[in-house]
């Protein structure tokens, strides 16, 4: 469960950034978070309702915006999509491609007040 | 819909992600949209949204790399061993250390929810450990290494072995500043795992295939298993051991040689850089000494 550690660095930023900015309190916050990513969108959630708790994001709604996964397949020198690790690559079957995009782990932004 | 006056933008807009609405300026509503006749009052004014654009484990990612630095400047080759609970990660560390520690410097740090018991394991194997006990944490940080590196000191020119919490999830996420994560896996635990845990499979650049000694009693599919590591990370090393009677052991302590030759190869290219920058210093500007007239 180190999706309560991922929160606890997602209240940390939004909670420097308010301040920082002069707001006092945060409504929604967008995630971006890559479809092979290693993390539980379930667990995340529960983790963010309990970690926001006595924060400034202590009402904040949380939106998750899944990012695919992308590739470059060396055997065929094409941007391929993939959904797990374990995907072939789409055009040749093979495996020997490298991920390019979807292990994303980002804050995109916040709504503030 | 645009939250600062819900005037424009849908939400599918954002979940999408196409937008090219910079949030964090603030727009001037009131001058530039058309609102037909709608009386336009703004009872939200406040309500900013602010561009973050900040992974979420950039704090840990900026430890890891000053730990990193200090392993560089030291050279020290660091490795973090990840793997499920009791695949044999103190056992192989002690075999390991008994025999590295008469050619080079070598320390451990070990993880655990609880219990010194495994960094006293390695201690009675010969070679200075630090446990890090995590309570409910079910994962090494850059941090926590970061605080025990000030208690344990480095094996300057070495190896520091760092072995992670039991769990085949959560390690995956958190660099340490290591060279290398390696992944343990033992023969009991059957061939589907790399499928199972990809993140940590793919995260790691060297697979070790534990408790090999015990391959004649189980139908475990060996071929098929490495075909699954292979899947998830066609660029993985794999090295099949067993810690218990030292077979295979000598492949990975080689691959450690070869990891500590590298580590301190690029120490010395670091400290040439550095004592070239330092020459040039000499050089262009302010090296000559001028007389100063008295
Ligand atoms: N048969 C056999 N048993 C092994 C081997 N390596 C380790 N074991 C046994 O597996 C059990 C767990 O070994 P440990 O070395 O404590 O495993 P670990 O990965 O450090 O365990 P945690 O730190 O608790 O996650 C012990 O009973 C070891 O004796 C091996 O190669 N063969
Ligand atoms: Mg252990
Ligand atoms: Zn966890
Ligand atoms: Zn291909």
């Amino acid at each position: 469960m180190h999706e309560f550690s991922l929160c606890e660095g997602i209240i940390d930023t939004i909670t420097a950034q308010t301040h920082q900015q002069g707001f006092s309190r945060v409504q929604r916050v967008w995630l971006e978070i890559g479809a092979l990513a290693n993390v539980e969108l379930e667990a995340l959630r529960f983790a963010f309702a309990l970690v926001r708790q006595d924060t400034v994001a202590a009402a904040a709604e949380l939106d998750i915006i899944t990012l695919p996964g992308r590739a470059w397949c060396l055997d065929c020198a094409q941007a391929i999509e993939i959904n797990q690790f374990f995907d072939p690559c789409p055009r040749c079957g093979g495996h020997q491609w490298r991920l390019t995009g979807g292990n994303e782990l980002r804050i995109k932004e916040m709504e503030v007040e | 819909m645009c939250v600062t006056c819900g005037c424009g933008e849908s939400e599918a807009a954002i979940q999408s992600h196409g937008h090219a609405h910079d949030h964090a300026h603030a727009h001037d509503h009131a001058d530039d949209h058309l609102h037909g006749a709608l009386p336009h009052s703004h009872p939200h004014d406040e309500k900013r949204r602010v561009s973050l654009e900040q992974d979420i484990l950039a704090k840990n990612a900026a430890l890891a790399a000053s730990n990193r630095h200090l392993f560089l400047e030291l050279g020290v080759f660091v490795l973090n061993l990840v793997s499920s609970p009791g695949s044999g990660k103190t056992s192989l560390l002690s075999r390991t250390v008994q025999v590295l520690r008469d050619e080079f410097p070598v320390a451990v740090i070990s993880g655990d929810q609880q219990t010194a018991n495994d960094a006293e394991r390695i201690m009675a194997a010969g070679a200075p450990a630090l446990q890090i006990n995590t309570g409910k944490g079910c994962h090494l940080d850059a941090h926590g290494i970061g605080q025990a590196l000030e208690r344990l000191p480095l094996p300057k020119g070495g190896v520091l072995f760092i072995e992670n919490v039991g769990n085949l999830v959560c390690p995956a996420d958190f660099d340490l500043g290591e060279a290398a994560k390696v992944v343990i896996l033992s023969v009991t635990e059957g061939e589907d795992k790399p499928l199972k845990y990809p993140n940590m499979f793919a995260a790691s650049q060297l697979m070790l295939l534990n408790k090999t000694d015990l391959l004649p009693h189980l139908d475990f599919d060996l071929a098929q298993c490495l075909d699954n590591a292979r899947r998830v990370n066609h660029e993985v090393d794999i090295l099949q051991l067993s810690a218990r009677t030292g077979e295979g052991l000598e492949a990975w302590l080689n691959w450690v040689r070869r990891g500590r030759h590298a580590a301190l190869a690029a120490q010395i290219s670091q400290l040439e850089t550095e004592l070239a920058a330092a020459r040039a210093h000499l050089i262009h500007g302010g090296g000559t000494i001028r007389r100063s007239i008295i």
